[in-house]
């Protein structure tokens, strides 16, 4: 990008704290009906943090419980609510919305060198319909909670679970559509409002790997609705089309709910992905190596993830063949997230690193992200999956993508954009001890899990024979420093916002278009529509020697 | 931006039409437009759910589809089909009409293709009503004649739930294309600025290209 005209900028302003900016209104009005992408984002944040809480508080209740091999303090029932309060509010009402619809919603239209995205008011709209999807999720847990699990499989969820499936259902079905309209957007936004002279190879990696979400957004949220509209209509009417007793299948459900689940995983982790991307050329001072191929890695990666749901049905009767198809297309998942991984590492080679927060965070999703992708090749082996099918193994190593990668990478993306947003920096120190904290916590928490997996634990039980207790024990200890490491940020992150040293516009002297814009930004972006002439990471050593951003 | 600013006042009234985050009405129109697409790409995986069902259903139990499907009344089912397909027609010379700026015409092509939106919709009324006095309803009034109804039962539950759906599609299109023609007397789509009417176009072609496929599986799949 255009580097020479960065500089300049921020050594007219370094340190400026732009007074007017989307931030002056202050009225409730101006927020509850703004059409801003960055306002958006705010929105999302704040309502995404509410269910972010609730489900760690589950996630806490859950390992406490765990303690004990006789678990005395809740009911198996209980129990059973807990992890699906964890799981649905965690994929359907954090994860997916989170990097997406936050740091996306917020930087997309910045960084492309747009006004807005193409439709700001279905921005809103989606939000509106993502509290009300949340509204209906709450709902259903006042009323006494779902006990299905998230995945809701059948004939469970359809004829015998006594919980509140339809009003959790519903709320994900209307939650379903705000993540359509946030994609749809997005790949408008992409394809139509690309600043002059900025083409498709000269787009950060954050917008493609954005890029390759939506399309996974648009495409298989819609199946997800109809299956859980299939769902509720079974409950309500009971024609049987997933009772083997009227004619029906229960196995249908599971391919139509992992059509859309599998792809799902990759909106959980392509976004965090993306962040990686931007941080690693940034604090290495180095132009990402092999860009156009990490680019492609992200679609591919979103066209593969479509073709593997297969994997999650090993065990559920599904024939051989199909089972040795889904596996090799599941082992092919490795080669793009392996092309992305190598070419990170390949960037930090002979970087001038600076150990930034955000550099940290994006460190700890390399290694956690590798973990979690190399187990999950032991999961695509067919032989293996079938000793360690809903064993502990599963939930280690989707913790490892969807903790270990994609919340790392959120708050990754979260430090590196926090002056953009606020216009204020964040205190360093407190960063990275919390980075840290977050990173051990993390593996203290869930590596044990691989093990106890490993020796036969199945997952969704919480009482286990008396020589896993170690095993628990440690995971719990570790959960505990993990939401030590989740609150530090929430803390100083609110601090910053009013008393933070004021940033500047561009304060990691990056070279994406959202810094060459005031922080917080004007709230049309930009004074005047930049113009690109460049490849995007135009970073080098030489020209910073004098920069030290791991002590701003 | 200086280039334009000579010619401010030709383009005054395109101006006011092109929201703020858009260049031009080219951009505006080309986002429009995708978006639609997009939207309409999810419509087809949102049907596709139930097309999924229909064929694993009618693999497994080919000779209880074929039964079934002999209660749906053809006729009915033809000419919606005739209708849709007529009502298509004059939706593509609606958006010509918008193109060409002749507003009388436009208007009167909408409210054509909302009127024949509308006799589907009596038609398949009539056909539901039927299909009740029947006892072909799933749960509510089903009445099979062979000793195991799971599978006919499956067969009129997907085809409710499809061809319902599509009802309220059809709804939402003759909703969309009453306000369409409402607006278009002031004048709105006649300036060079059709992308609603384009759209909305769109739209009403996917839902009557659902019914060219809901058609023959649902109606046709006993018949030889």
């Amino acid at each position: 990008m255009n580097a020479r005209v960065a500089t300049e900028i921020d050594i007219r302003t370094e340190g400026e704290f732009a007074r007017e900016s989307y931030l002056s209104e202050h009225t409730v009005r101006s927020w509850l009906l703004t059409t801003d992408h960055k306002r958006i984002g705010i929105l999302y944040l704040f309502t995404i943090l509410i269910f972010f809480a609730i489900a760690s508080v589950a996630a806490a209740m859950m390992r406490i419980e765990l303690l004990h091999p006789t678990g005395g303090l809740m009911t198996s029932e209980t129990y059973n609510k807990l992890f699906t309060i964890h799981g649905t509010l965690m994929v359907w009402f954090f994860l997916i919305p989170s990097i997406p619809a936050v740091l996306g919603n917020f930087v997309l239209p910045m960084m492309i060198g747009a006004r807005d995205v193409a439709f700001p008011k279905l921005n809103l709209t989606s939000w509106y319909l993502f509290v009300f999807g949340g509204a209906f999720a709450t709902w259903s847990l006042i009323r006494g909670g779902v006990d299905t699990g998230w995945t809701f499989y059948t004939p469970y969820s359809t004829t015998y679970a006594n919980s509140h499936v339809i009003s959790m259902a519903a709320g994900v079905f209307i939650a379903g559509f705000s993540t359509i309209i946030t994609g749809m957007n997005f790949i408008v936004t992409t394809h139509k409002m690309r600043a002059p002279g900025l083409t498709w190879f000269r787009l950060p990696l954050f917008v493609w790997s954005l890029y390759a979400t939506s399309l996974i957004m648009v495409l298989a949220t819609p199946v997800l609705a109809m299956t859980l509209g299939l769902i509720s209509l079974e409950r309500i009417w009971g024609v049987g089309i997933f009772d083997p007793n009227l004619g029906g299948d229960p196995i249908l459900f599971q391919h139509m709910f992992w059509f859309y689940s599998h792809p799902a995983v990759y909106i959980m982790i392509l976004p965090g992905m993306g962040v990686v991307s931007e941080l690693i050329p940034c604090f290495s001072r180095k132009p990402i190596f092999g860009y156009p191929w990490v680019g492609c890695a992200s679609m591919a990666i979103a066209i593969l993830g479509f073709l593997v749901w297969g994997h999650h049905m090993f065990v559920s009767s599904q024939s051989v063949y199909a089972g040795m198809i889904f596996s090799v297309l599941s082992f092919l998942v490795a080669v793009p997230s392996g092309v992305k991984v190598f070419n990170w590492t390949a960037t930090l080679h002979k970087g001038s690193i600076h150990f930034t927060t955000p550099m940290l965070y994006a460190l700890g999703f390399i290694g956690l992200f590798v973990i979690g992708g190399l187990t999950g090749l032991f999961l695509a082996a067919l032989s293996v999956d079938v000793h360690v099918h809903d064993t502990y193994f599963i939930i280690a190593h989707f913790h490892y993508i969807m903790v270990g990668g994609m919340v790392t990478g959120f708050m990754g993306g979260l430090h590196y954009w926090w002056p953009k947003i606020t216009g204020r920096l964040y205190p360093e120190i407190w960063g990275k001890l919390a980075a840290l904290t977050t990173f051990l916590g993390f593996n203290l928490t869930f590596f044990p899990l691989f093990i106890l997996g490993y020796l036969g634990q199945p997952r969704r039980y919480h009482v286990y024979p008396p020589e896993f207790q170690i095993f628990h024990v440690l995971s719990t200890a570790g959960a505990s420093i993990l939401g030590v490491g989740y609150v530090m940020p929430l803390i100083y992150f609110i601090w910053s916002a009013k008393h933070g040293r004021a940033a500047g516009p561009n304060p990691w002297r990056a070279t994406g278009l959202e810094w060459q814009t005031s922080s917080p930004p004007p709230k049309h972006n930009f004074k005047e529509t930049p113009v690109v002439t460049g490849k995007p990471y135009d970073y080098s050593a030489e020209k910073d020697v004098d920069l030290d951003l791991a002590n701003l | 931006m200086e280039a334009t600013a000579s010619l401010n006042e030709r383009t005054e009234p395109t101006q006011s039409l092109v929201a703020r985050q858009f260049d031009d009405l080219e951009q505006q129109r080309g986002a429009a437009e995708l978006g639609m697409w997009i939207f309409l790409a999810t419509e087809v995986l949102f049907f596709g759910g139930l097309f999924l069902a229909y064929t694993v259903f009618r693999s497994l139990y080919p000779r209880d589809f074929a039964a079934a499907s002999h209660h749906t009344i053809v006729l009915i089912g033809g000419m919606n089909t005739a209708i849709l397909l007529f009502s298509s027609t004059l939706m593509a010379l609606a958006v010509r009409a918008a193109e060409l700026r002749n507003q009388t015409t436009l208007i009167r092509l909408l409210l054509a293709t909302a009127f024949f939106g509308i006799v589907f919709m009596v038609l398949k009324g009539i056909e539901y009503y039927k299909d009740w006095t029947d006892h072909l309803v799933p749960v509510l009034n089903f009445d099979w004649h062979s000793p195991n109804p799971g599978p006919a039962q499956i067969f009129f539950w997907l085809y409710f739930a499809m061809t319902g759906l599509h009802a309220i599609h059809i709804t939402v299109g003759i909703f969309v294309m009453l306000t369409l023609a409402l607006m278009a007397r002031t004048g709105k789509f006649t300036t060079g600025n059709y992308t609603p009417i384009e759209i909305a176009g769109l739209y009403w072609h996917f839902v009557d290209i659902v019914w060219i496929f809901l058609f023959p599986l649902l109606y046709l799949a006993g018949h030889r």
